[in-house]
């Protein structure tokens, strides 16, 4: 058996705000193995987006890495000083960012923004550098790719500048890609583009992928396993399909009910009821129970551990759906 | 581009218009020039004589009338005073006042912006509350005062510097400046840092606040996701983005600079139009006031139209149209 690429353990990241603690990333553990893509899932606010940013080692103060592993490639990223994770960002790790309007610097030309990658972590020449840079633009799709490279950000759409975004984090042929959310800022019909270049990027180049999103539909056809996220902890895990077809979580059951099914003419759009407790203090129990149909007086006392499930599933759930019941 | 540029050269006309109108206005309302230029035993006759050769005995949109024309054929009238034309007076002071509006303008620069990128990029640390609270300080003592205490402490106490005065001057392209000479750079020192002053506080604030808002970029982010280091986004990503707003205050901080250095001028007994200025309003010395005005509001439109030129050169998604 292979060794996962990326094996996070046990990750806590708070923020220690002026209002109190946010356990943003409380007790979240998973495996990646090579060439492999897992969809983090989870409503707004779930942490998803933080557990992105601690893996790369963004996490600024006032939040912090409490505890945890995040080893990848056999170091623990967790530990390492600032300038050896420098060396990783950008080269091992790749990100892309929710909003491709603002993740390019205005004021410089794509071709120095994606030059700078290649600076920072290759020793190609200039020319060479260059000469990768079109061929990356190209294979994202950009035609006219060589004077493309003069020109701003600003002179592009959305869609565009998210190819350019995804270029850039591809651009040092990096082993993991994390994206946040990368189609959320864009129209529906750019979507799917953007989905099925990422998917094939990280196909040739053998990559391993974390797809960030909160529509589980984007995820269905995108990923190999899913990881659902609640108030900072992993609620439900497993492949894909038994994620989908056989939701063990009231949670990620109400996610799969919520995505509007297009075999009707009606889109099915029940939303969870409630809304994701404060995460300054949560109480004792299931963080869900108070937006769940199956509460029973035990949710309200202990948490529920996260435990395996049939092939290879673990939820986090006293009292699981089972196969074939309704909700 | 070259209809921009046309477009901006109708509006600075239209500005220098307005600024004719407004100082022509208070030019009328304030006391009769009349008597700066006839004898104190002059008759009636000689008094109703001078005033119809200085055109005062006509209405009042006639005057503007004359007083445009003659603005336009670049005849500004003699100083009442000194019997000279009044342009050659204050051209002859304005390398004086430029000197030290352009070297405060550099202190405020060469200190301000440093400062602001640093308190800026590290708003928690100490020494940037420091800078902070320091700035606070700066703007809020006003000019004179700055200027004696420096006074006090560098030439009265320690000796260090001159309290007033010039120096030696020396010609450079046909212009007399002091910042060739030795001597003239150790007179200047006191006005310049005393003019700095309140410039220096603001460029400093405008500096960290721009610097702030950059660093919460998703962009800056992006940047470190790509690897680059904490110096590298800071210089390479943000000090050009934090610095828009900074060249937007330049040009009305020259504004401020050249109105300030009225009283600087006069502290230091700095020979330069600002001086100039102080004496020809206390002697109604009408010509020079106007030209001084008219001057002054012409040098800040062209400063201005060179900022947004500048602009457009740092910030790629302004075009000129
Ligand atoms: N810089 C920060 N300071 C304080 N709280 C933060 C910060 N960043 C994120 N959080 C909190 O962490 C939680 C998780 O955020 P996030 O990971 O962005 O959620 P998601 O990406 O799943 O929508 C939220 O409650 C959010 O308010
Ligand atoms: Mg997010």
């Amino acid at each position: 058996m292979t060794a996962p690429l990326l094996s996070v353990r046990g990750l806590r990241t708070w923020f220690h705000t002026f209002a109190g603690i946010v356990k943003a990333v409380n007790g979240v553990s998973f495996d990646l193995m090579p060439g492999e893509v897992m969809g983090l899932v989870g409503e707004s606010g779930g942490g998803k987006s933080v557990v992105g940013f601690s893996i790369l080692g963004l996490i600024d103060p006032p939040g912090k890495i409490e505890q945890g592993e995040i080893v990848f490639d056999g170091r623990d990223l967790a530990q390492l000083p600032e300038d050896a994770l420098r060396r990783i960002r950008g080269r091992e790790i790749g990100m892309v960012f929710q909003d491709p309007m603002t993740s390019l610097n205005p004021v410089q030309t794509i071709g120095r923004q994606m030059d700078e990658v290649l600076r920072l972590h290759t020793t190609l020449d200039a020319r060479a550098r260059r000469a990768r840079c079109v061929e990356m633009l190209e294979s994202v799709g950009i035609s006219q790719a060589a004077e493309r490279l003069g020109a701003y950000p600003h002179q592009f759409s959305g869609g565009m500048r998210q190819r350019v975004v995804i270029a850039i984090a591809m651009l040092a042929r990096p082993r993991l890609i994390i994206a946040d959310e990368p189609t959320t800022a864009l129209d529906v019909t750019i979507q799917s583009q953007i989905l099925r270049l990422m998917r094939r990027q990280i196909a040739e180049e053998g990559a391993s992928m974390i797809l960030v999103t909160h529509d589980l539909a984007v995820v269905a056809e995108m990923v190999d396993k899913i990881t659902v996220l609640y108030c900072g902890k992993v609620v439900e895990a497993g492949p894909v399909r038994e994620v989908i077809d056989t939701p063990a979580h009231p949670y990620t059951r109400g996610l799969i009910d919520s995505i509007p099914n297009p075999a009707h003419r009606l889109p099915r759009l029940n939303q969870i009821p409630g809304t994701v407790p404060d995460v300054r203090n949560l109480p004792a129990g299931c963080n869900f129970r108070d937006r769940c149909p199956r509460a029973q007086a035990l949710c309200a006392e202990v948490e529920p551990p996260l435990i395996p499930k049939r092939g290879g599933q673990q939820a986090a759930c006293h009292f699981p759906v089972a196969i074939g019941e309704p909700a | 581009m070259f209809a921009y540029a046309v477009k901006r050269l109708i509006q600075m006309l239209v500005v220098l218009w307005a600024v004719s109108v407004i100082v022509f206005m208070m030019m009328s309302f304030t006391g009769d020039p009349v008597f700066m230029v006839v004898p104190i035993d002059a008759t009636d006759a000689e008094i109703a004589q001078a005033r119809r050769i200085l055109g005062l005995d006509r209405s009042l949109p006639e005057q503007y009338v004359l007083f445009l024309k003659n603005l336009l054929q670049g005849e500004f009238g003699r100083s009442y005073v000194f019997r000279q034309p009044a342009l050659d007076l204050i051209l002859e002071r304005l390398p004086a006042t430029l000197e030290i509006v352009l070297v405060a303008l550099l202190i405020a620069t060469v200190v301000a912006i440093p400062l602001g990128v640093f308190a800026g990029a590290n708003p928690q640390n100490p020494l940037s509350r420091l800078i902070m609270s320091g700035s606070l300080v700066g703007i809020s003592l006003p000019g004179f005062w700055v200027g004696m205490m420096l006074i006090f402490i560098f030439a009265v106490e320690l000796r260090l510097f001159p309290s007033s005065g010039r120096g030696e001057t020396v010609e450079f392209l046909g212009i007399r400046t002091s910042l060739l000479t030795a001597n003239g750079w150790h007179h200047i020192v006191l006005p310049a840092v005393t003019l700095s002053f309140g410039t220096l506080a603001i460029i400093l604030r405008i500096t960290r606040a721009g610097m702030m808002e950059v660093m919460r970029q998703d962009y800056i982010k992006f940047a470190r996701a790509k690897g680059v280091s904490r110096r590298g986004v800071l210089y390479g990503h943000g000090l050009r983005n934090g610095l828009i707003p900074v060249v937007t205050i330049f040009g009305l901080q020259l504004g401020d600079l050249i109105a300030f250095a009225t009283i600087t001028e006069t502290i230091f007994a700095w020979p330069g139009m600002g001086k100039l200025l102080i004496d020809s309003i206390y002697r109604a010395d009408r010509p020079v006031i106007v030209v001084y005005l008219m001057l002054v509001a012409l040098i800040f439109v062209v400063v201005n139209f060179i900022v947004d030129i500048l602009y457009t050169m740092i910030d790629p998604r302004i075009t000129v149209k």
